[in-house]
């Protein structure tokens, strides 16, 4: 009996392709307990590891006495600085070209540096040896302001770079000064300024906060002495990057150094670096011949690993009176604590800070960053976003906001006014961005229509009329451009090595395919999209597409998933194997039907001969075909590599509303409505890009009203536990609205730009924006985050507005 | 360090082990008992990534000493399937997109299986309180509620012969 002829709008419905909501492939794991991340993983013979930690930011360390912890039952090791000066490991070199101390080598920079390691039988025979480890320190003076860390007699921090005075990226005028670094044309920024009708400037701090993704980081690391191979399992966002880094560092061949990035619970940036522990867990295993595990606290993960932002930003619009921008000026001071490990591409210390000139045509425009070493942790990573793009928008939108209040314009108006218009693009900011495609107008007008923006307005205004309204009422607004995909090799490297990445496809004899990929899901469902994308080019059922990466042996190289580059990057690599594989699979279709090649037409899942539906053959068969009898000279089998290097960088962009109803007694605020438009180009998932947005705006709501890491005089980080440091419960978050517009990316094979990022880096400024906008008509300008209820109590009282 | 048996019921089957007195429960489903399941992502009972079900009860396993386990019935997210077939949480946070890397989902799944049992036929307002003690970082919570609404519709609904 026929199988019943299938439309193809039904077969299309039946690849679950691109456009389609599917399920998640990878959700059966994680549902039942059968997920595998790093602690999950059990080797014979397995040591543990932990560390012993500085308890005081800076000093010099007098004595270790490790004989009361190697006298504990179970102890294999102590090791300290001294005990790698002979493998030359006791400092590697960082991803910003500075160097850091694995085992602090004399003397700690940062409370909670490491100092030493022990190795035992399991974990808590090691938190008890790292109890008995004696460290005896001599207190230096402490510096935590980065610009007291300038004052010419501060205290020289970095002992170890005495007498440098050309660091990574150029001259360093201070021996606390990392790099200065600029971007734009100042003469242009400074001759707008010059001329300009109005100027405003302010003073924003974006505040040290802390990706805390729920996994905290940890390996496995196992050196085989007898076939000289490393494999370590690791919780790393990049893993072919470590691979490399490894093999430079221990100079194991890179062939026999294996990393395998398994199931990892969240990255946000907290796993692109590579960690001490990390190094001292591999050379623990191959001193020892054994498997060493090493797993960090809570504790550790905050205090030690990568933080993000900690930016003190200057800003300056220059305009005419009627409120067209002419000019942006920009001065920064960037903490980096101890040493420089921000994870950026090598070109730009201070990441893709220069797309700050934001969704406007502004003519000219310049920005000055300075980097500085403090007695904190060292970090600086891109939190959710592409490289410093989170702390450009917040400056941007920060000060277009502040520029409409002056001339006592409306937000939405004075954003329409200056956007790049459609018919500009491809556009060439004044940094020298060149923005792939964009139509801000029209989803600005969809966001103000949709939310009722008058009828909130007339809202505000009624309540701002009425003393005794028990609230006051803020309403923000965000209209933010990004730059995502890192990205074209000519600008983008890490250590050398080009941000491509990449794709190796094979379909199997019977219809079926694996993909192998450069990238590692952390949770953005890789899984999923990407087979989707293959299942829409090559017409197979993305449930029979498996997606494999993160093991160095199987994947091809790729420069991991971060910056929101795995859609544009290795998505586009995708499709570009895909493509290949189409094109062979075309003359094997071609031999197959007798026809010229030419006198095919592709339909869903099959080719067709032109004017006869009744001839085709389906990529299954041809599939069988390629592996059965290839067509005489071709080659068989049906494969393909693609190595893609983007010629531009992709620019998502949003319209974000929210309203705000602050409480007049007790300062809390409830987020009354949040309204997110994203506009990533080609959807691919629709319910997996709205459970990005979600996702992205909680943790920007945390960052926004309550996330910060205070240090008190002596360096102690006051708040490194989940009692302390604000991870948002699902009581206090907000209900979130999503919406779209779709703009593909005109450079992209798929015209997809990128969107996990996206509701992180435009939350943050549009709490910020609605906090202010409460209080603008008693004359604020601006506030610094966090916008906790203490700190928004005390700019009540201050304006004896509260109750 | 000397160690004390202790008799204790994991996912129904009865386990008879010599632990340390210290040894926390997290430590002995995860190291001893293989069950990897439950995460450890605070140590302080904040985030709920450990959440395993006691007689009755959730609790965070990363505070709770194997020790006080001894007589009880311990469930962890392994044991909530019934011979292939998930439970209806399992399929509500699948169905509902409840999870991204899936560091949080065993506890908010043993919470959610307590929960459910404890209020029925919740709010979303019950199902949020209820829920408080579990952190994810990923979803924002939206889904995981409707993942929660799925459970609760599909427990009342009568069983089939």
């Amino acid at each position: 009996m026929n199988a019943p002829v299938q439309t193809a709008e039904a077969r299309e419905i039946a690849l679950a392709g691109m456009g389609a909501s599917r399920l998640r492939k990878e959700d059966a794991r994680f549902i039942q307990g059968k997920g595998n991340y790093v602690d999950d993983i059990k080797m014979a013979g397995m040591l543990h590891m932990d560390i012993v930690r500085s308890p005081i930011a800076h000093g010099r360390i007098v004595r270790i006495n490790k004989e009361a912890a190697l006298a504990i039952p179970g102890v294999h090791a102590v090791l300290t600085a001294d005990d790698l000066k002979p493998l030359k490991l006791h400092w590697m070199p960082t991803l910003a070209g500075d160097v850091a101390a694995v085992l602090a080598d004399e003397k700690v920079h940062f409370q909670m540096q490491e100092v030493a390691i022990v190795i035992a039988d399991d974990r808590y025979i090691a938190a008890d040896a790292v109890e008995a480890v004696e460290v005896e320190y001599e207190e230096l003076p402490v510096v935590l302001d980065p610009y007291a860390a300038l004052l010419p007699d501060a205290p020289v921090l970095r002992e170890d770079l005495a007498g440098k005075t050309e660091g990574a990226h150029g001259k360093r005028e201070h021996h606390n000064h990392i790099f200065t670094w600029d971007a734009g044309d100042k003469v242009a920024a400074d001759a707008a300024f010059d001329n300009a009708e109005v100027k405003v400037s302010q003073h924003l701090y974006y505040p040290r906060v802390h990706p805390c993704p729920l996994e905290t980081c940890g390996c496995v690391a196992s050196f085989d002495p007898v076939q000289g191979e490393l494999t370590t399992y690791i919780t790393s966002q990049a893993p072919h990057v470590v691979r490399t880094v490894v093999s430079m560092l221990s100079g194991i061949p890179e062939s026999k150094v294996r990393i395998v990035s398994p199931d990892i619970g969240g990255g946000f940036g907290n796993k692109v670096g590579i960690y001490p522990g990390y190094v001292c867990a591999i050379v623990s295993s191959i001193v020892l011949g054994r498997p060493v595990k090493w797993v960090e606290d809570r504790i550790e993960n905050i205090s030690s690993t990568a933080f993000a932002r900690d930016y003190h930003m200057d800003g300056e619009i220059a305009a005419t009176a009627d409120g067209k921008i002419t000019g942006l000026r920009v001065n920064v001071v960037a903490d980096h604590g101890a040493f420089d490990a921000c994870a950026d591409p090598t070109k730009f210390p201070a990441g893709l800070f220069h797309i700050c000139s934001g969704s406007y045509d502004i003519p000219a425009a310049y920005a000055s960053v300075k980097g500085v070493y403090t007695n904190k942790a060292p970090g600086g990573v891109a939190y959710r976003c592409s490289f410093r793009v989170t702390e450009a928008v917040y400056l941007v939108e920060r000060m277009v906001d502040i520029l409409a209040q002056k001339l006592g314009m409306d937000k939405a108006e004075i954003r329409e006014k200056n956007f790049i218009k459609k018919e500009q693009f491809p556009y060439t900011s004044a940094f020298g961005f060149e923005y792939d495609s964009g139509d801000y107008h029209t989803a600005l007008k969809k966001v103000l229509d949709a939310v009722d923006y008058p009828a909130l307005r007339a809202e505000q205004a009624t309540k701002r009329a009425d003393p005794n309204s028990p609230t006051l009422m803020g309403i923000g607004l965000v209209t933010f451009t990004e730059v995502v995909g890192a990205g074209p090799s000519k600008m983008c490297d890490i250590l050398g090595v080009g941000m491509f990445d990449s794709c190796e496809i094979r379909i199997h004899p019977t219809g079926s395919a694996i993909a192998r990929m450069g990238t590692i899901s952390t949770g953005q469902a890789h899984e999923t999209t990407y087979a989707q994308i293959i299942a829409t080019e090559l017409g197979i059922p993305s449930e029979v597409i498996q997606v494999e990466e993160g093991d160095t042996s199987t994947a091809p190289y790729g420069l991991g998933t971060y910056g929101s580059r795995s859609t544009p990057v290795a998505g586009a690599a995708i499709a570009m194997a895909s493509r290949k594989i189409h094109a062979k699979a075309k003359k094997i279709a071609a031999f197959m039907l007798e026809v010229n090649e030419n006198d095919l037409d592709w339909e869903v899942d099959r080719f067709k001969v032109k004017g006869d539906d009744s001839k085709f053959k389906t990529m299954t068969e041809v599939a069988w075909q390629a592996y059965h009898q290839a067509p005489p000279g071709m080659e068989p089998g049906l494969e393909a590599v693609h190595y893609y290097d983007p010629p531009n960088f992709t620019f998502p962009f949003g319209i974000y509303l929210c309203v705000v109803d602050i409480d007049r007694a007790t300062g809390e605020t409830k987020i009354r409505r949040f309204y997110a438009l994203d506009d990533c180009g080609t959807r691919i998932n629709p319910m997996i890009i709205e459970g990005q947005i979600h996702g992205g705006l909680t943790e920007g709501f945390a960052v926004a009203m309550g996330q910060q890491m205070p240090f008190d005089a002596q360096g102690n980080l006051l708040g490194n536990t989940l009692m302390d440091y604000f991870l948002p419960t699902f009581v206090e978050t907000p209900h979130w609205e999503t919406d779209h517009t779709v703009t593909p990316s005109p450079h992209h094979p798929i015209g997809a730009k990128g969107v996990a990022e996206s509701p992180h880096v435009g939350s943050i400024p549009t709490f910020t924006s609605a906090m202010v906008d409460a209080f603008a008509h008693l004359g604020m300008t601006h506030m610094d985050m966090p916008h906790n209820a203490f700190r928004v109590w005390k700019e009540l009282k201050a304006r004896g507005m509260n109750l | 360090m000397a160690k004390k048996l202790i008799n204790v019921s994991v996912n129904g089957k009865a386990e008879e082990k010599a632990v340390e007195p210290r040894t926390l429960l997290i430590h002995f489903l995860r190291e001893e008992l293989n069950l990897t399941g439950a995460h450890i992502g605070c140590e302080t009972s904040h985030c709920g990534a450990c959440t395993v079900d006691i007689d009755g009860q959730s609790v965070k396993s990363c505070t709770h000493l194997a020790v006080q386990c001894d007589g009880s019935e311990v469930l962890t997210v392994e044991g909530l399937a019934n011979k292939g077939v998930l439970h209806a949480v399992q399929e509500g946070f699948y169905k509902e997109h409840g999870l991204q890397c899936g560091f949080c989902t065993p506890g908010m799944l043993m919470r959610a299986y307590r929960f459910l049992q404890e209020n029925p036929n919740p709010s979303e307002e019950e199902i949020r309180h209820g829920m408080a003690g579990n952190l994810c970082r990923c979803t924002g919570y939206m889904n995981i509620v409707k993942a929660v609404q799925y459970a609760a519709k599909k427990l009342q609904e009568p069983v089939t012969a």
